[in-house]
């Protein structure tokens, strides 16, 4: 902490569905600072904003104008999607999102590695570039590097999403966006995802924003912790602050914070229902 | 049997080009682009015109490619930048070329019996009579110059952003690729090597016709699928191939049919049929082994 600052949105707001019935602000003045080397885990419950929050990161769409969105210094705000892509890497709930099904391991980690470059008629595939991806898929323990030429059709849920992790990272974005990225996964397989997760944002010291259902998961990892609630940041704990913290501190925090009682069953549990996720 | 089987061998390569451009875009792309109908006969017109005028008629036939690459482009833009559905910007522009291509040639038939054509001028440089078998020789040198280019460019770091855009178009924006523009560069190459196609058959067959397009998407679809029907491929290159082999089985079975007595009227109803058949057999195939069957798709 105290270090330089990566990321930073000042009065970013989104409102879906302007001027009709079904209005919604789904973000509301939202002003963050990420640092480098931060690993925020983002708490919630369904329609908080969390996952607005991302995408407007990720540039799916455009802040309401006169927010702004700046990384390295440079305000992003109104650049498309793939432009975006060259700072922040993301990983989508569904391990299907961040995965092309009909094309081979290899080719998906060609897409992937060419991430913030202008991509020419250079061969995709060639000796080195295999030799690398062996190198990237063996910290995984899932011996994908075996399998360089097999459909990504054909792997699990868990092998699909570990290897959108690395897609994520290995071209070495700024920012890691993690999107309940376990939450489609079996309780065992979504541990293995998340210590991956954590062990290549130790090894890549890569700046890190987790959204989770889980509150536990959002106590055991990272070093800042936000809350959000009706496209608020509510609350937003450091390392210190939530050093000792349970699940139940963190219920009181939110009542406190929101003034309103803690409905939603779906947050406390330790494994959340896929369904309940907005959809975008 | 003939010259059933050289006619549909050289049949099969001429169509072929058109079931690789159909192949980009309906399966690579995931694009149904029903442009294909207007920039083949946009292909004729051209090369046709350029032709009668005295132009060069190698010249004339990159003009007619690079004429449907901006057909495909016209189509790529308007379901990119305009956000108008594929299918409807393919159909508009389809009806849009039909009078373009009528502007363009100022009646519906041009003659080009009498004139030089790139077989032609192929034949004289090897010192060969322009025969039957010498269409197959040069469609089958085109075919390989053709095939080799998609196979490389594929493979190549645009090449593999294009085909991902086909299967996960999210992905590749979240991965730093713009798949407007890997759209509009696909859609653009499918729709040369269609105009390519009509402006090679077109000098072959020694006419161009307004009409000549009609039909065109179902029998690219119909040799793209009974390419992958019957050849099971799997790589990029064995599929390429196998578009190729597709169209000139769909051709052989067209002069077979011919050849028993198939009036010629009724050709697009035996292609259709020959479709649905092809289609509908891995469905009673599973249905006959109590195999799990998807629920029917709409695209």
């Amino acid at each position: 902490m105290g270090n330089h600052s990566l990321l930073q949105l000042i009065k970013v707001n989104k409102v879906f569905c302007r001027g009709t019935i079904d209005e919604v602000t789904a973000l509301d003045q939202i002003n963050l600072d990420v640092s480098i080397g931060d690993f925020i885990t983002v708490i919630g419950s369904n329609g908080a904003g969390k996952t607005t929050l991302l995408n407007i990161i990720a540039g799916v769409y455009p802040p309401e104008r006169g927010g702004r969105i700046i990384v390295n210094g440079r305000n992003i705000a109104n650049l498309s999607e793939h432009r975006h892509a060259q700072y922040i890497g993301r990983v989508y709930q569904d391990p299907r999102t961040g995965t092309a099904a009909k094309m081979t391991i290899a080719e998906n980690l060609s897409l992937a590695i060419m991430r913030g470059q202008s991509r020419g008629i250079n061969t995709a595939i060639t000796k080195q570039r295999k030799q690398l991806f062996r190198e990237a898929l063996v910290p995984l323990g899932l011996e994908l590097e075996d399998r360089l030429t097999a459909l990504v059709g054909t792997l699990s849920g868990g092998q699909r999403q570990a290897l959108s992790l690395v897609m994520a990272t290995m071209s070495k974005p700024s920012l890691l966006l993690l999107d309940e990225h376990t939450a489609t996964l079996d309780p065992k397989t979504a541990r293995i995802v998340l210590d991956l997760t954590e062990m290549i944002i130790s090894r890549e010291k890569m700046t890190a924003i987790m959204v989770t259902h889980n509150m536990e998961l959002a106590l055991r990892y990272g070093n800042r912790l936000l809350m959000m609630h009706k496209g608020r940041i509510i609350v937003d704990l450091n390392q210190d602050q939530r050093r000792n913290l349970t699940v139940s501190n963190l219920v009181d925090a939110f009542e406190k914070a929101s003034g309103e009682q803690f409905a939603d069953d779906s947050v406390l549990l330790s494994s959340v229902d896929p369904a309940t996720k907005q959809k975008n | 049997m003939g010259n059933l089987l050289p006619v549909s061998f050289y049949e099969g390569l001429a169509y072929g080009l058109v079931a690789l451009g159909v192949y980009i875009t309906f399966r690579v792309l995931a694009f149904p682009d029903l442009t294909v109908d207007g920039s083949f006969p946009l292909g004729g017109a051209v090369a046709a015109v350029l032709i009668i005028s005295g132009v060069n008629p190698w010249l004339a036939t990159v003009v007619a490619l690079i004429a449907g690459m901006c057909a495909g482009l016209v189509t790529s833009l308007l379901n990119t930048a305009l956000r108008i559905n594929a299918l409807l910007a393919g159909i508009l522009m389809m009806v849009a070329l039909y009078s373009i291509n009528l502007m363009i040639m100022g009646r519906s038939n041009i003659p080009l019996l009498r004139e030089v054509t790139v077989f032609d001028q192929a034949a004289q440089l090897f010192g060969m009579e322009t025969s039957i078998t010498f269409s197959i020789i040069f469609m089958v040198v085109l075919i390989i110059i053709i095939l080799a280019i998609l196979n490389w460019f594929l493979r190549t770091d645009i090449g593999l952003a294009l085909r991902a855009t086909g299967d996960n178009e999210q992905m590749v924006r979240g991965l730093g690729g713009n798949t407007n523009l890997t759209t509009i560069m696909g859609v653009s190459i499918s729709n040369g090597l269609v105009a390519l196609a009509g402006a090679i058959i077109a000098q072959n067959q020694g006419f161009s016709d307004v009409g000549m397009g009609i039909g065109m998407i179902v029998l690219g679809l119909a040799s793209v699928i009974i390419g992958e029907g019957i050849f099971r491929p799997r790589n990029i290159t064995s599929i390429l191939l196998a578009v190729v082999g597709g169209a000139f089985a769909y051709r052989l079975f067209l002069g077979i049919a011919l050849r028993l007595g198939l009036p010629p009227t009724n050709l697009k109803l035996m292609t259709a049929v020959l479709v649905v058949v092809v289609l509908a057999i891995p469905y009673i195939r599973k249905k006959l082994r109590h195999e799990w069957i998807p629920p029917p798709a709409r695209m």
